[in-house]
């Protein structure tokens, strides 16, 4: 993190502070997944805390298949214009021209998205050349270092995006969640050893032992498609949801929403999320994820 | 005189930096999500957040008709960023619906810094903290455009684009606000600030 000195006439943007400071303000909200400005409206009117900005949900990414790219900017911006809260874009992995661009229409966070295609399979983008903040997913504790490394401000676990199935959710969060606990129990001299086990840099490991938490804010991801799955979540430690086709895939979305919104900040009171399960129409129909080919799981991409 | 116990209202936003502040600045404090929980608290800490995601769960479940009533009977709250804009009396470029707890005779304008690209940090002289600027982190962050006649003004920032300034901290009686969120900083004065307007109130 930035600890240059401050003094008063000399604001400095795009610090390590301000991306995650960002992130900070999003805690226990639920970010939603839109396609045009009309949905964006119905996310804002639920009380979601950001949306993000895209061409197709990732349940519609599954079904036509192809190549999966960055939004056109007039979607963006026609969301940016309708909304007075947080819009995000995602980027293909490794495709920062793509995260440029997002940069350039004012995006107020980037997602870096395995529910795109990947532009490159080695390398991600450098996210600390950017102002604008990244957000990335993770599967694992070294995952998430890996990508706080390159400069994301902010981490979600992945889930299996698209499929309104929690079970990926659950596992991304506990692994996450678990391998945090294991690094705390250990000796100092035991946290080399386990930086190189982690595929992640010393001194970010030694962060997270001594906090016992990521150095930025975690949030839970793919698979959320009801008010207890993100009252789950949250009991499991995410510190927010991001929403995708589970809204706007079901059948009263600005409902779904608002219960969704409801059961985030209230994820630890079944009375509350009871009363806001009720009567929400249908939710999404749902994959399992055991019958889901290894070649269609989003999850593995980005290493 | 006994530790105030010092609420952060815990309906979205960062609560827990408030939390660690607040004990930082030798209060007790403890989230508070409902009407109850605000009956047992001595003053109240709005963190910074999403304000419309904000003002419509405290709708929603019955605290901000309460919250109305503490600040009126004058109890201590201080808000950061989303905070200050629940204690405006009033808002621009807010949602059309947007309710706010009110308190301060201020208008503020929401996101008046900008989108995130414009988020920043800055050194800032805080009234009443004048050993050292106070370490400003300002994210999509509200100004002050106007005050009453009650309220006091302790901090400005210069504008980028001309002569004039814009405020960022002020107070009127026993509520406080800033636009930037000292939580995010290691810097607790101004939570050591608030506390002491909370241990004045008590002792009055």
């Amino acid at each position: 993190m930035s600890t240059s000195p401050i003094t008063a006439d000399q604001p400095q943007i795009g610090t390590a502070r301000v991306k995650r400071g960002m992130a900070e303000q999003l805690k226990g909200g639920v970010i939603m997944d839109v396609v045009n400005a009309e949905q964006a409206k119905i996310a804002e009117d639920a009380g979601a805390v950001a949306v993000m900005a895209l061409e197709r949900v990732p349940a519609d990414i599954r079904k036509d298949g192809g190549v999966a790219r960055m939004s056109d900017p007039n979607m963006i911006e026609e969301i940016i214009a309708a909304v007075s809260i947080p819009v995000m874009a995602k980027s293909r992995i490794g495709h920062f021209v793509e995260a440029q661009v997002l940069q350039s229409l004012g995006v107020d966070y980037i997602d870096e998205s395995e529910v795109l295609t990947p532009a490159d399979e080695v390398n991600h983008s450098d996210k600390w050349a950017f102002t604008t903040p990244f957000v990335c997913g993770a599967t694992n504790l070294g995952e998430a270092l890996r990508r706080i490394a390159e400069g994301a401000a902010m981490i979600r676990s992945k889930g299996e995006a698209g499929t309104g199935n929690v079970v990926e959710a659950v596992r991304h969060l506990r692994q996450i969640k678990n391998e945090i606990g294991h690094l705390r129990a250990l000796d100092h001299n035991e946290l080399y050893a386990a930086a190189k086990e982690l595929r992640a840099p010393y001194e970010l490991v030694k962060e997270v032992a001594e906090l016992g938490k990521l150095p930025v804010v975690l949030f839970s991801a793919g698979g959320v498609a009801t008010p207890a799955d993100a009252a789950l979540m949250r009991q499991l430690g995410a510190e927010g949801v991001f929403v995708g086709s589970g809204i706007f895939k079901s059948g009263d979305p600005a409902k779904r929403a608002a219960a969704i919104v409801k059961a985030t900040t209230f994820f630890d009171d079944p009375k509350i999320i009871a009363d806001a399960s009720r009567n929400l129409g249908e939710a999404m129909v749902g994959i399992n994820c055991d019958t889901l080919p290894e070649t269609e799981r989003y999850a593995n991409r980005g290493w | 005189m006994s530790t105030p116990v010092i609420g952060v209202l815990a309906l979205q936003g960062d609560v827990r930096e408030h939390l660690v502040a607040l004990a930082e600045a030798d209060a007790l404090a403890r989230p508070v999500r409902r009407a109850e929980e605000l009956a047992e608290v001595d003053a109240l800490v709005i963190p910074g957040g999403e304000s419309t995601t904000m003002s419509k769960l405290a709708l929603l479940f019955g605290v901000m008709d309460p919250l109305r009533e503490r600040v009126a009977a004058g109890m201590p709250v201080y808000g950061t960023c989303a905070g200050m804009i629940m204690l405006a009396d009033k808002i621009l470029d807010g949602r059309d619906d947007q309710e706010t707890v009110g308190g301060i005779d201020m208008t503020v304008r929401r996101n008046a810094f900008g989108r995130q690209n414009e988020s920043f940090e800055s050194g800032i002289a805080f009234a009443g903290l004048d050993d050292a600027p106070v370490h400003g982190v300002f994210i999509r962050a509200p100004w002050v455009e106007a005050v009453g006649a009650g309220v006091e003004v302790l901090a400005e920032l210069p504008a980028a684009d001309g002569p004039d300034s814009r405020i960022v901290a002020v107070r009127q009686g026993n509520l406080l606000a800033t636009s930037f969120h000292p939580e995010l900083t290691g810097d607790h004065r101004v939570h050591a600030y608030f506390v002491r307007m909370v241990e004045e109130s008590l002792g009055e």
